[in-house]
C-alpha cells in the first residue's frame, strides 16, 4: 500500500502549490504562449505593425534547407556533448573512488571548471586554439598539421564541443562520484571473493547501479547541450563557417536578436520546444525501463 | 586639498538638482568604447560646457548590433533614447520604421539650429538620404576600405615596396612576387563582404542589389553573381588555395596579423589607422583600394561603412530642440576635423577636410587622406551612393558563409554568389512583407 497525505479541505494545498503554479505560469507558460502567438505573424523590429501570416514562418522555415541541416547539426553537437562529458567524468569518478589519500583535493580540482561561465569557456579554448597566437594550434602546427577552425567546419565542430563539454564533467563527475559512494561495499566485497576482477565488477555491479544517475545525467545533459552552450558558440565560432555550428537554439539568437525577424525567431523556439517535449518523452519512456532503481 | 574637494562636492551636490530641473536632458545611445568611446565622451562633454539650456548623456550599449537592439528594445518599451547610433547596415531597418523615428531634417528644421545638407560630402551623405534629398539620419562615424602595405614585409621578400599597386592585376603579380620571396602572408582582409563585394560592386560601377542597390524600393533582389564579382571571388579564390590570401575571419581578425608585421598586404578601413599608427613596429603606407583594369579604365568611388544617428520619435519638442543643437554641434568643421585626424573617419563635410589639410595633417602624415579622395573624386551613381537592403544584418552572414565556402574550395565563387543570392532574397522578401 502507497502512504499518502491527505488535507483535508482545499485551501491548504492550493496555497502550497501556489507559488509553483505562479512561477511557472509568469516564467513558462505565459512567454511560451506568446511565442505561440508571435509565431503566427510577421512583425516589424520595432513592433509598430504586423502581419497575420499563419502557419507561414514554419513554413518558410521548414523549407530553408539550411534550417533542416542544423537539426542534424544540433544532433551531433547535443551528442557529441553528452558522451564528451558523461564518459571522462565516470573514468574520473571511478578513479577518484579508488583513490585513498588525497581524493578531496583531486575532487576539487576537478570540481572548478563548473565555476566557469560558457562564454568564459569559450574564450580559454579559443585563446588555445586561435589559428594565429593560439598554443595548440601552434603544437599542432609544429607536428605539421596546419590547424584552422576559421575554415573547417569538423575542426570546428570539435573545438565547440570540447569547450563546452569540460565545464561540464565537473558536474557530471560530481553525481558519478557520490552515486558511486552510496554502491554497496558488500555486494563489491561478495563479488571480489567469487573472484570478479575490478573491470568485471564495475560491468556487472556497479554500472548498473548507476544507471539512476547516469539516467538523470543523460536528460540534463541533453538539455544542456540544446540550451546552454549558446555562450561557448557565440564567442568560438559565432555558429560558423559556413553553418556547421548552428545549432537550432543559436539560429533562434542570430534571427531574433541580429535579423530582427520576431516571426521566424518565435516559430523556432515553437518547433524547438516541441523536439525538446519529444525528447523528453523518448527519454522517459524507452531509456527508463532499462533503468534499475 | 581634501577640504577643497569636500566643499566642491557639497557645492555640486546642492547645485545639481536645480541645474538639472533648468536643462533638458538629451539621452545619446552609441556603441563606441576604448579610444573611439573616450572621443566621443570629450565631444559630449565640449558640448554640455558650450552652453547651459540642455544636457546630453551618452552611454554605451555594447557593439553595433547590440546597440540597435538596445534601441528597439527601448522603443517597444517607451523608454527610447533620442538620439541612437546605427551602423550602416542597420539603414533600412530604421528607414521602415516610420513611426519609431524622426528624420533628421525635419528635427534641424523645428529646432532652428544651423543645418546645410549641402554641407556634407555626397557620397556620405546619399547613403542616409531619401531618394528626394532629405536627410533621415546624421552621418557620424564614416570610413572606406583602403589598402595597407607593410613596406619591411615587402622588402624582405626582394620586392619594391613603391610598385604599382593601384589594380588587382598588379597585385595579382605582387602576391606571386611575395609568395616567391618566402612571405607567409601576401594578403589579409578584414570585412570581406563589405570589401570584396559592396565596395567593389560600387567601384566598378556594377549594382550590388537591383532597384538602384535598394534605394528605391523594398522589391529589390540582390545581384552579387554577376561576372565582376564573380571574376574577382575566382581570384581570390585562386589566391586563398595558392597560400597567397590568408583568411582570418568575418571580422576585423586579420588586423592582428598586419599590426603585428605578419602580413604584406591588407584590406581594410580608412578607420583601421589609429591601430595601426599605434601598434605596428614597421614601416607601413596606404595605398587606394586597387580595381580590376580589365573591368573599369578609371574607377568609380567606393562607398562607406561606420555609423549615422538617428533621432527617436516620442519626446517633448523642447527635447528635439537640444537634439538639434547637439548634432549641429557635431557636424561644425572644427569638430569633424578633430575626429577625422584623430581616428582616420572621414570628414562628413567638405569643410572639415579642407580645414584638415590647411593644418597640414595629410603631409605630416602621407596616406590619410586617400580614403577622402577615393570616396569624393568622382560623383556617386546609382550603383556607388550606398546600400539600403534589409535583414543586411544576416545577409552579410550570409555572404560571409558563402564567401568561406569559396576560400576552403568547396564551391565555385558562382555557385556561392548563386547560393548566397537565392538565400538573401528570400530574406528581402520576408524583410518586405514586414514592412508592407
Amino acid at each position: 500500500m502507497e502512504k499518502r497525505v491527505t488535507f483535508r479541505g482545499w485551501l491548504l494545498p492550493l496555497v502550497l502549490i501556489a507559488p509553483q503554479v505562479i512561477i511557472s505560469a509568469v516564467f513558462f507558460f505565459y512567454p511560451a504562449g506568446q511565442a505561440v502567438w508571435q509565431s503566427l505573424f510577421i512583425p516589424d523590429p520595432f513592433g509598430l505593425s504586423s502581419q497575420f501570416v499563419g502557419l507561414g514562418n514554419f513554413e518558410f522555415l521548414l523549407s530553408d534547407k539550411f534550417y533542416r541541416a542544423s537539426f542534424v547539426t544540433t544532433a551531433v553537437f547535443s551528442t557529441l556533448v553528452t558522451l564528451c562529458s558523461m564518459i571522462p567524468a565516470l573514468f574520473l569518478a571511478v578513479i577518484a573512488d579508488r583513490l585513498i589519500k588525497g581524493s578531496g583535493v583531486y575532487r576539487t580540482l576537478l570540481i572548478w571548471p563548473y565555476a566557469v561561465a560558457p562564454a568564459v569557456a569559450g574564450v580559454l579554448w579559443l585563446f588555445m586554439f586561435n589559428t594565429r597566437v593560439g598554443v595548440v594550434s601552434w603544437y599542432l602546427g609544429q607536428l605539421g598539421y596546419d590547424w584552422n577552425h576559421v575554415l573547417n567546419g569538423t575542426e570546428a565542430m570539435g573545438l565547440v564541443v570540447v569547450a563546452s563539454a569540460w565545464g561540464r564533467i565537473s558536474y557530471n563527475f560530481l553525481f558519478f562520484f557520490a552515486a558511486l559512494q552510496s554502491v554497496p561495499r558488500s555486494v563489491i566485497e561478495a563479488a571480489a571473493i567469487d573472484g570478479a576482477r575490478f573491470w568485471r565488477r564495475f560491468f556487472t555491479i556497479v554500472l548498473p547501479l548507476l544507471s539512476p544517475t547516469a539516467f538523470f545525467l543523460l536528460v540534463v545533459n541533453v538539455v544542456y547541450a540544446f540550451f546552454e552552450t549558446f555562450g561557448v558558440i557565440h564567442t568560438i565560432t559565432g555558429g560558423g563557417p559556413q553553418q556547421a555550428t548552428t545549432i537550432l537554439v543559436y539560429k533562434v539568437f542570430s534571427d531574433g536578436f541580429v535579423g530582427q525577424d520576431l516571426g521566424s525567431s518565435s516559430a523556432q523556439s515553437v518547433i524547438l520546444l516541441i523536439v525538446v517535449g519529444l525528447l523528453t518523452v523518448i527519454q522517459f519512456k524507452y531509456v527508463e525501463k532499462r533503468v534499475h532503481y | 586639498m581634501n577640504k577643497n574637494l569636500l566643499g566642491a562636492l557639497a557645492v555640486t551636490t546642492a547645485l545639481s538638482p536645480v541645474a538639472a530641473m533648468a536643462q533638458t536632458e538629451v539621452q545619446f545611445w552609441h556603441a563606441f568604447t576604448g579610444r573611439l568611446g573616450e572621443l566621443v565622451k570629450a565631444q559630449v562633454e565640449e558640448f554640455n560646457a558650450s552652453q547651459d539650456e540642455f544636457v546630453v548623456v551618452e552611454s554605451h550599449k555594447g557593439n553595433y548590433s547590440e546597440t540597435l537592439n538596445a534601441g528597439i528594445a527601448a522603443f517597444r518599451a517607451g523608454e527610447q533614447p533620442h538620439i541612437l547610433m546605427v551602423f550602416e547596415v542597420g539603414t533600412a531597418t530604421m528607414m521602415s520604421a516610420e513611426g519609431a523615428i524622426k528624420p533628421v531634417y525635419e528635427v534641424m528644421a523645428e529646432s532652428g539650429a544651423s543645418f546645410d545638407p549641402d554641407a556634407y560630402i555626397g557620397a556620405v551623405k546619399g547613403y542616409y538620404t531619401t531618394t528626394d534629398g532629405d536627410m533621415l539620419s546624421l552621418p557620424f562615424n564614416s570610413s572606406t576600405p583602403v589598402l595597407w602595405v607593410n613596406r619591411d614585409a615587402f622588402e624582405a621578400a626582394g620586392v619594391d615596396p613603391d610598385t604599382d599597386l593601384s589594380t588587382w592585376e598588379n597585385v595579382g603579380e605582387v602576391l606571386d612576387q611575395l609568395k616567391a620571396g618566402g612571405e607567409d602572408c601576401p594578403l589579409v582582409t578584414a570585412w570581406q563582404s563589405w570589401i570584396h563585394l559592396e565596395n567593389l560592386s560600387a567601384y566598378h560601377d556594377v549594382p550590388f542589389a537591383s532597384k538602384d542597390n535598394g534605394f528605391a524600393g523594398l522589391d529589390t533582389e540582390l545581384m552579387l553573381n554577376g561576372p565582376t564579382q564573380v571574376a574577382h571571388l575566382t581570384a581570390m579564390g585562386d589566391w586563398a588555395k595558392g597560400g597567397k590570401f590568408i583568411y582570418t575571419g568575418r571580422r576585423n581578425e586579420g588586423g592582428a596579423n598586419f599590426r603585428a608585421g605578419e602580413c604584406a598586404l591588407f584590406t581594410e578601413s580608412s578607420a583601421g589607422y589609429a591601430g595601426i599608427k599605434a601598434e605596428a613596429e614597421f614601416d607601413f603606407d596606404v595605398r587606394a583600394l586597387p580595381y580590376w583594369a580589365g573591368v573599369i579604365s578609371e574607377p568609380q568611388n567606393t562607398i562607406i561603412g561606420g555609423a549615422s544617428l538617428w533621432v527617436m520619435e516620442g519626446h517633448d519638442p523642447e527635447a528635439y530642440k537640444g537634439v538639434g543643437e547637439f548634432l549641429s554641434f557635431l557636424s561644425s568643421s572644427g569638430v569633424q576635423a578633430d575626429w577625422h585626424q584623430n581616428t582616420g573617419y572621414l570628414p562628413i563635410t567638405a569643410e572639415a577636410g579642407v580645414e584638415t589639410r590647411n593644418a597640414g595633417f595629410y603631409e605630416e602624415n602621407p596616406g590619410t587622406d586617400i580614403a577622402v579622395i577615393q570616396m569624393t573624386a568622382k560623383e556617386p551613381t546609382a550603383n556607388s551612393k550606398g546600400l539600403r537592403l534589409g535583414s543586411f544584418d544576416q545577409i552579410r552572414g550570409i555572404i560571409d558563409e558563402e564567401l568561406e565556402a569559396v576560400w576552403s574550395g568547396e564551391k565555385t565563387a558562382q555557385e556561392a554568389m548563386d547560393s548566397a543570392k537565392e538565400r538573401g532574397d528570400a530574406l528581402l522578401r520576408r524583410f518586405e512583407s514586414a514592412n508592407q
